[in-house]
């Protein structure tokens, strides 16, 4: 009885959305007379960062501090419509509807800058702390508050844009079956080492590192985050979680959080990260966004880790200890393969 | 169904209220206090969102009736910040990114208080231990064990 060391390797190439009916989202922006400026988005928030991301593109996109956005997500009922948040489309997606509703309004908000500056609103600039000034004369200034109170109540104009993201829809080809669901991918790359314990099963994850190239990080640290904890779930989906267990058999299956299993605070294994940074080209500034793919890597790199280990294949998750000791046991043991990570190829030519 | 009284201290403040009977100390604090603070998750004593400190000791809530708080005093993460100033933990839980949905939160700063208030100076081993009792779904853990050993380690942190 002994515990074996494994190491497992996936790649991944990862669509951005999907194309259902153009996979569309909808952004609305306008400002109120305090110069702050409200995004209404159908776009739920559940914690992966759309708020805060929509809100920098808003920001960046009006030349207005981010302090003087609000994203409002609050129903779905009377916002504008999108897709949902799902598909890794939200950055990508809605992303791009924001800068198209915030150029437009930022263009009203010029207007309204230039009839009270008296001068060509071609030749206005934002300064991005809340004040709109003439290229080259910086006291020829009015703040964005100024300017909304003068559009309201004395030019009666509304600063406000609406924006829409639509990517053509893709037909399948009747002959070959082809089309193009998606117009950008990202990547990952992830190596899990993992140690099988061959008298109880149990599989425990040692250590990942991993390489995610996700366009341009619109937040960083959020990026960085979603990394880590999205991981932390394609572990989780790799070693532990099901509703059931015996699929298609319902039975046994958990009924509450003592039965349905994730790794805690305990079983966590130390992850070093890089981000790539490659921004796609119809991106919100380049961004693509991290997605389910923070996940997905994680179990084929597992799964392989563990037929390093012991050399047994497990295509069916979660990868129990039951399934581990019935592989060994049909197996007659832990046979590592003869050939490790990193040896010869199956023709015999060597690897670099 | 007959009421029972029953007084506590909450954030300071003494309340009385009359709980049904069976109803949990969650329900009492969330509906009849009125502090939303703990949040209901699993209701039975496995996800850690409803923990709260009774005479400084972390409780769930959502599986203790209301009349066993009686004459207790009771904690929640409404009352971490003092007198305009966030808890050191709330910071720290804000620079390390310790929250994405943040629905375990609340829980989890009580469980790290309740820590750091007798070990103030824990070993990862021992913040991991004070959490286990808490579920959380997005951060994968890493970011929370970091933010509450740097709470630890810096105590005079503060946002203005
Ligand atoms: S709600 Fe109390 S432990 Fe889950
Ligand atoms: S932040 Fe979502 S459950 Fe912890």
């Amino acid at each position: 009885m002994a515990k074996h060391r494994g190491r497992g390797m996936a790649a991944i190439n990862y669509p951005i959305g999907l194309n259902l009916g153009g996979d569309p989202s909808q952004a609305l922006v306008h400002s109120n007379p305090t110069g702050k400026f409200t995004v209404a988005l159908s776009s739920i928030d559940l914690g992966q960062g759309m708020k805060s991301v929509t809100r920098q593109i808003a920001a960046e996109t009006l030349g207005i501090p981010v302090d003087d956005v609000y994203v409002d997500t609050a129903d779905s009922d009377t916002g504008p419509h999108c897709m949902g948040s799902f598909a890794s489309r939200g950055t990508h997606r809605v992303g791009n509807a924001v800068i198209a509703a915030a150029k437009e309004a930022r263009g009203v908000m010029m207007e309204a800058a230039a009839e009270e500056l008296e001068v060509d609103a071609g030749d206005l600039e934002t300064d991005g702390k809340g004040n709109i000034h003439v290229r080259g004369a910086p006291h020829r200034s009015i703040t964005v508050k100024e300017v909304a109170i003068a559009a309201q109540f004395r030019q009666g104009r509304t600063i406000s844009g609406r924006g829409i993201f639509l990517i053509p829809m893709s037909g399948v080809d009747p002959e070959t079956g082809a089309m193009k669901p998606v117009t950008t991918y990202a990547h990952a790359c992830l190596v899990a080492d993992v140690e099988v314990d061959d008298e109880t099963g149990d599989v425990a994850v040692l250590k990942m590192n991993s390489a995610y190239e996700l366009g341009r990080a619109l937040n960083p640290r959020m990026v960085e985050q979603q990394l880590v904890g999205g991981a932390w779930m394609g572990m989780s989906h790799a070693l532990y979680e099901t509703t059931e267990p015996y699929y298609p058999d319902r039975d046994h299956g958990p009924s509450d959080f003592n039965e349905y299993l994730m790794p805690g605070p305990g079983d966590i294994a130390p992850h070093d990260i890089a981000v790539l940074e490659r921004p796609a080209a119809d991106g919100p500034f380049g961004g693509k966004g991290p997605g389910e793919m923070c996940a997905n890597p994680v179990l084929p790199a597992v799964a392989n880790a563990i037929f390093n280990a012991v050399g047994i294949r497990i295509d069916e998750l979660p990868i129990t200890p039951e399934k581990v000791l019935r592989g060994l046991k049909s197996q007659g043991g832990a046979k590592p393969p003869q050939v490790p990570f990193g040896g010869p190829k199956p023709n015999g030519a060597a690897r670099p | 169904m007959p009421k029972t009284p029953v007084q506590f201290r909450i954030n300071g403040t003494d309340k009385a209220v009359f709980a049904d009977g069976g109803q949990s100390l969650l329900d009492v604090i969330r509906r009849e206090v009125g502090d939303t603070a703990p949040k209901y998750g699993c209701g039975q004593g496995t996800c850690g969102a409803c923990m709260v400190l009774i005479d400084g000791e972390p409780h769930l809530s959502c599986i203790l009736l209301a009349e066993m708080a009686d004459g207790r005093s009771i904690e929640t993460a409404s009352n971490l910040d003092q007198g305009g100033q966030i808890h050191p933990l709330q910071d720290a839980f804000m620079t390390h990114f310790a929250a994405q949905c943040g629905f375990c939160t609340p829980g989890m700063l009580m469980a790290a208080k309740a820590l750091l208030d007798k070990v103030p100076n824990p070993t990862r081993e021992q913040v991991i231990d004070a959490i286990s009792d808490n579920l959380c779904r997005c951060t994968g853990y890493e970011p929370i064990i970091n933010a509450i050993l740097d709470a630890a380690q810096n105590p005079s942190r503060r946002s203005a």
